[in-house]
């Protein structure tokens, strides 16, 4: 049984009225690859973002290796952030810098070594999302599928000790999703005490990548477990979200 | 029959102080933002680390591409200026002052004031624009996501590059000014060249040119503070852009008059 890297203990977070987690209590095993699942609206980028510090919870408390981040200062949190990378929905690059740039942007800020040793070490993590030599060009030259993969080589040039994919392969043809799938698993698998935490509607990628699933409802877990509990799951709201019919207990806003 | 009516007023009453008070509260609360916020500026100014590379980059870009424009604005205010005064003077056969009266005007006020809307309007809403398409894209969430503080990296230099570029840019604009109210002074109004000159050069002081430079120093800093500003808290898509570049456009030429009525009452009166 591995080790918890996050964990939400009674997590409430809501914006104006609307409340979007609720009480939620949450266990991220480390080493894993944990998918978070649940229809739109229901929190999972939220939680992401508070896991990061991007969100302070309104309750609750977050733990992430063993320390609670919730009364972070803003300065604790920039050091605190240094350990995770982030591959966002819409991969985030920045359209003023090349691909080169934007990959050598986070060595840059915080890694003291050698102009050499950051520009190879770019050039790698380019070639491991199968993307070679296209350092001179620029986010607006890509298609989706490649900035996808250029925003996830940024998330890991660091070596980061947990990624976060934030919806990888929405909006990606079955090809490139699969490819983000295979990527998603060959970091796991080169880098053994690597947390991967993504958020997805994907249940096949899901199914077939995850270790772990967690699946929100109404800003509370409905239920958590590997794969296998999933496809045996008798949860009417879980049955509903796996046969993808309107029709059932599921409410839609 | 009274007590029906004012049952009915109540809730109007009511919701007009509600209103009221949401209005004030607000307003402290975007005061208190952005106190925060000038204070993180001047934090990220001190600490590490410098971005030497990036200074130099907003610094070409407020500088160097507005040149043309500062040059041409300063030629045509300094020759209209001197039409206008010259009109005036030349009743009283005192046409030689043009240039002072122009010179002093262009130090003082004009080159200052003119040069920052210009900024403002080019490289100020420019920043906006920028900063708020970075926010509404995640970029500015993924700069923080990667350990980078947005101030540091988007706003400090900036802010630095616009202090730094400003007063030159008013330099620029005397001196074009100048030279557009010689160009119509001697040209027009048959002024003496030697004459036009020695005035500007008795008439006006060390002390006209550093008002008006200070006065430049501090409508940058009031620019990019609030240009920067709106862009990092624009939210909602292109029209969030929109709405961010054109409330930091409006905002910063008010607090410039405002600032700038200020400042020159102290300039005047000390």
């Amino acid at each position: 049984m591995s080790m918890d890297v996050v964990e939400f203990k009674g997590v409430s977070k809501s914006f104006g009225k609307r409340r979007v987690l609720d009480r939620l209590d949450l266990h991220i095993p480390q080493g894993k690859i944990t998918f978070i699942l649940g229809k739109s609206g229901e929190g999972k980028s939220v939680t992401i973002k508070h896991i990061m510090g991007l969100l302070k919870p309104d309750a609750g408390q977050i733990i992430v290796d063993g320390e609670d981040i919730v009364g972070k200062t803003k300065e604790e949190f920039r050091q605190y952030r240094k350990k995770f990378g982030m591959l966002f929905q819409h991969a985030a690059l920045f359209d003023s810098m090349t691909v080169g740039e934007n990959v050598l942007f986070p060595l840059m800020e915080h890694h003291r070594t050698t102009m050499q040793t950051m520009l190879t070490r770019v050039e790698e993590v380019l070639a491991q999302v199968g993307l070679p030599n296209i350092q001179h060009k620029y986010p607006t030259e890509l298609s989706t599928g490649e900035k996808k993969r250029v925003g996830l080589a940024r998330a890991l040039v660091t070596k980061p000790h947990i990624i976060l994919y934030d919806e990888p392969t929405t909006g990606m043809d079955p090809l490139v999703s699969e490819m983000i799938d295979g990527l998603i698993v060959q970091m796991s698998k080169e880098e053994q005490e690597l947390t991967s935490i993504v958020i997805s509607h994907d249940l096949k990628a899901a199914l077939q990548t995850a270790d772990y699933i967690v699946f929100l409802y109404q800003g509370k877990v409905a239920l958590a477990g590997t794969p296998a509990a999933f496809r045996a799951a008798k949860d009417p709201v879980v049955r509903q979200f796996f046969s993808g019919k309107v029709e059932g207990p599921m409410e839609f806003l | 029959m009274s007590e029906a009516v004012s049952a009915k007023k109540l809730p109007v009453a009511v919701s007009a102080v509600e209103w009221l008070g949401r209005g004030i509260i607000g307003m402290y609360a975007e005061w208190l933002y952005f106190v925060g916020f000038v204070r993180q500026v001047v934090v990220w100014t001190v600490r590490r680390p410098h971005r030497v590379g990036l200074l130099f980059t907003h610094m070409e870009f407020i500088g160097n591409q507005s040149l043309n424009i500062i040059i041409g604005a300063g030629v045509a205010v300094g020759a209209v200026f001197g039409l206008q005064i010259g009109a005036i003077f030349v009743v009283f056969r005192a046409e030689s002052m043009m240039g002072a009266a122009t010179g002093k005007a262009l130090c003082q006020e004009l080159a200052p004031l003119i040069t920052a809307i210009l900024i403002t309007g080019r490289a100020g809403a420019a920043m906006t624009a920028e900063i708020a398409t970075m926010k509404v894209n995640e970029q500015v969430d993924a700069m923080e996501a990667m350990a980078t503080d947005p101030i540091s990296y988007l706003v400090v230099p900036r802010v630095l590059a616009s202090i730094l570029i400003m007063p030159l840019l008013c330099s620029v604009f005397i001196f074009t000014g100048v030279l557009g109210s010689f160009l119509a002074g001697t040209l027009l109004f048959h002024v003496d060249e030697g004459l036009f000159v020695q005035k500007i050069t008795t008439l006006v002081t060390s002390k006209d040119i550093w008002r008006g430079l200070s006065k430049a120093f501090v409508f940058a800093a009031i620019m990019a503070v609030i240009c920067c500003r709106y862009g990092l808290r624009a939210s909602g898509g292109a029209k969030g852009v929109g709405i961010a570049t054109t409330n930091a456009v409006v905002v910063t030429l008010l607090a410039m008059l405002a600032v700038d009525v200020v400042l020159t009452y102290f300039q005047i009166m000390w």
